[in-house]
């Protein structure tokens, strides 16, 4: 974070208005906005786990939340806007009364794995047992296993009938996207995200210099959740439908797999991850030969054994090591957690 | 009367169904700090095991106790050598690769098997206990989750192989002064622990219909069964096995089965709350 701030936001800007307006002539815009949304989860998880050292197996968790709470208030309000905002607060809500819960408990790295996918786990479950017609939130109906179809979706504020869709949609979520990854860039330049680095680095040091750790922490994983809330409320407004497969634990887990593919103490890195792996998966999915499943675990596998740093930062210090000149030799930052 | 016998009966089977399929990844935490979040694909290809030995001719019982355990075994053997020899240590970098691993089998059994449910019928018929059907094939789950916990603390406590390993477990390099080669022991240990999940897998197999991602339906209640249980391996998973099976058992009868599973998660978020280090951090300290 050395680097200037109003240079890094100027690349930042540059490099994704370029890539919104050459993207859309490689891919189609169908395809391309859910690789988006995918980056944006994959942020999500990037920013806590890459920088606050959470690892959270339940991100999907946030995402499913995002939808489903945009699923249930568009078909009760019948417009956009509110839904929006309701998805990213509410699911930053429930994440602070988790985070809350967790982090003043003092639980260590591995019960904080078993938790949160305990909390993915109760969800989809619940979710998948609401197919009766008692599950009703207002006029939603939850659907069970079957989702809720048939939601207004994303529409210019104001205007229920102009729906935003296709091209519009996309050029709405990459927009959305710059968004977030810009406020990702203040917050860790920010004292508050050098302090979250310093947590990540070393607990105890933070508390004995008087930072109150939980708390951060918490307030930390709120604003990831917050970020995986909003990509779950595109989702929805993308695949007009929600479903709880949302919140399967497969979900949960290519969310891991992207962060750790791309590179973690990133904000690239799981933006990357994401969306090529999700593209990756995309094209495998049109051939027939090999499961798709076993390609994915193996990417895992052999990335946890032999590049455990990820790919951004693994091409990065390559780019530095042959033609970086002059460019000041940095000590690697970040470092992968290793509890024992 | 009766019913209070069925409800005694459903209590027994559904800890012994948690012991069972806990049983394999305790012996492998507890021994080597490793969660295997492949646990659960090794339990279905204990089931695939049994299937295929059983088409093949084989008696079922010997397909289920011999044929399934050693060759989910061998399989864990091959996983050891060529992945996880190189994470100890990393706790966290083995639940990833292991979580990839487990990717790997499903689509491995989805190649070999297709994505169909296969499944062969209970060897045991059924009886009556008044005017309710028990079913008998719960019984043959009981004995053999007690015949395992007898079996595994004879093991440790009485033979020279149990001392070793759990001298190991308490201190590596304390073992390896004094001659024995710990990347040997965990080798083995995860022998061990692959074969009881492949037996799990194999004996719950004809109660389930098997798919290739029916291991995803035990890993999370393995998970939280052992990382609940905390520290001492055979105390800890009885403990805390008995623990989420009443009270699992206690919503499924008083209100519906997916209940008792939300049931079981919430006492298990609730309980690692109020105990962090899992139940043997507080009771029964330092047994076994």
């Amino acid at each position: 974070m050395r680097r200037p701030a109003a240079r890094d936001v100027a690349g930042i800007l540059v490099a994704s208005a370029l890539l919104i307006a050459v993207m859309p002539m490689l891919i189609g815009t169908y395809t391309l906005t859910v690789l988006v949304i995918y980056g944006m989860l994959g942020l999500s998880l990037g920013l806590i786990w890459g920088f606050g050292g959470i690892l959270c197996f339940g991100q999907a968790a946030f995402f499913g939340l995002g939808a489903y709470v945009y699923a249930i208030s568009a078909v009760n309000i019948g417009e956009s806007t509110l839904p929006m905002i309701l998805a990213v607060l509410v699911t930053a809500g429930f994440a602070a009364l988790l985070g809350a819960m967790m982090f003043y408990g003092r639980l260590g790295d591995v019960y904080l794995g078993v938790i949160t996918l305990v909390v993915t786990l109760i969800l989809f479950k619940f979710i998948n047992t609401t197919a009766g017609p008692q599950y009703v939130i207002g006029k939603a109906r939850l659907g069970g296993f079957n989702g809720i179809p048939g939601f207004q979706t994303l529409n210019v504020p104001g205007d229920p009938e102009a729906y935003i869709w296709g091209d519009q949609l996309f050029y709405v979520c990459a927009v959305a996207l710059v968004i977030v990854v810009l406020l990702v860039t203040w917050l860790l330049r920010s004292s508050f995200g050098r302090i979250a680095v310093g947590i990540r680095e070393n607990e105890t040091r933070m508390a004995l210099m008087g930072y109150d750790v939980a708390a951060r922490k918490t307030v930390l994983f709120a604003v990831g959740a917050a970020i995986a809330g909003l990509a779950g409320a595109l989702f929805a407004n993308w695949a007009e439908i929600v479903t709880p497969n949302l919140f399967s634990l497969g979900q949960s887990a290519e969310i891991i797999i992207w962060c750790i593919v791309g590179g973690l103490g990133t904000r690239l890195g799981p933006i990357v991850g994401a969306a090529g792996l999700a593209y990756l998966k995309f094209m495998l999915g049109q051939q027939s030969m090999i499961d798709n499943t076993l390609i994915m675990g193996l990417v895992l596998v052999l990335f946890v054994l032999f590049l455990p740093r990820g790919l951004v930062p693994a091409v990065a210090s390559l780019w530095r090591a042959s033609v970086g000149r002059g460019t000041r030799r940095r000590p690697s930052r970040h470092r992968r957690l290793r509890h024992g | 009367m009766d019913l209070s016998f069925v409800i005694l009966v459903e209590m027994l089977y559904a800890i012994a169904t948690l012991v069972l399929i806990s049983a394999g990844l305790a012996v492998v935490f507890g021994m080597m700090k490793v969660i295997n979040l492949a646990h659960g694909e090794f339990m279905m290809m204990g089931g695939y095991a049994t299937i295929t030995a059983v088409g093949l001719g084989v008696n079922v019982f010997v397909a289920m106790l011999i044929i399934a355990p050693i060759v989910v075994g061998l399989i864990g053997l091959v996983v050891e050598r060529l992945v996880i020899r190189h994470l100890y240590g990393r706790l966290v970098d083995t639940m990833l690769a292991t979580w990839g691993l487990s990717l790997v089998f499903i689509g491995l059994a989805t190649m070999i098997f297709g994505n169909t449910t296969t499944g062969i019928s209970t060897p045991i018929s059924g009886f009556a206990v008044g005017r309710y059907q028990i079913n008998g094939y719960n019984f043959f789950i009981i004995v053999v989750a007690i015949v395992l916990v007898i079996a595994m603390l004879a093991v440790l406590k009485g033979t020279r192989l149990g001392l070793i390993a759990r001298g190991t477990m308490q201190r590596s390099e304390m073992a390896a002064a004094l001659g024995y080669s710990p990347d040997r022991i965990y080798m083995a240990t995860f022998f061990c622990g692959s074969a009881l999940s492949g037996l799990a897998g194999a004996i719950l197999a004809p109660l389930v219909g098997l798919v290739p991602t029916s291991g995803g339906a035990y890993i999370a209640k393995a998970f939280i069964t052992v990382i609940a249980g905390g520290p001492s391996l055979i105390a800890g998973l009885v403990s805390s096995a008995t623990s989420f099976g009443v009270v699992s058992q206690v919503f499924t009868f008083a209100i519906s089965p997916v209940i008792g599973d939300v049931a079981l998660l919430i006492a298990a978020v609730v309980l690692l709350r109020a105990m962090p280090q899992g139940i043997t951090s507080r009771f029964f300290r330092g047994k076994l």
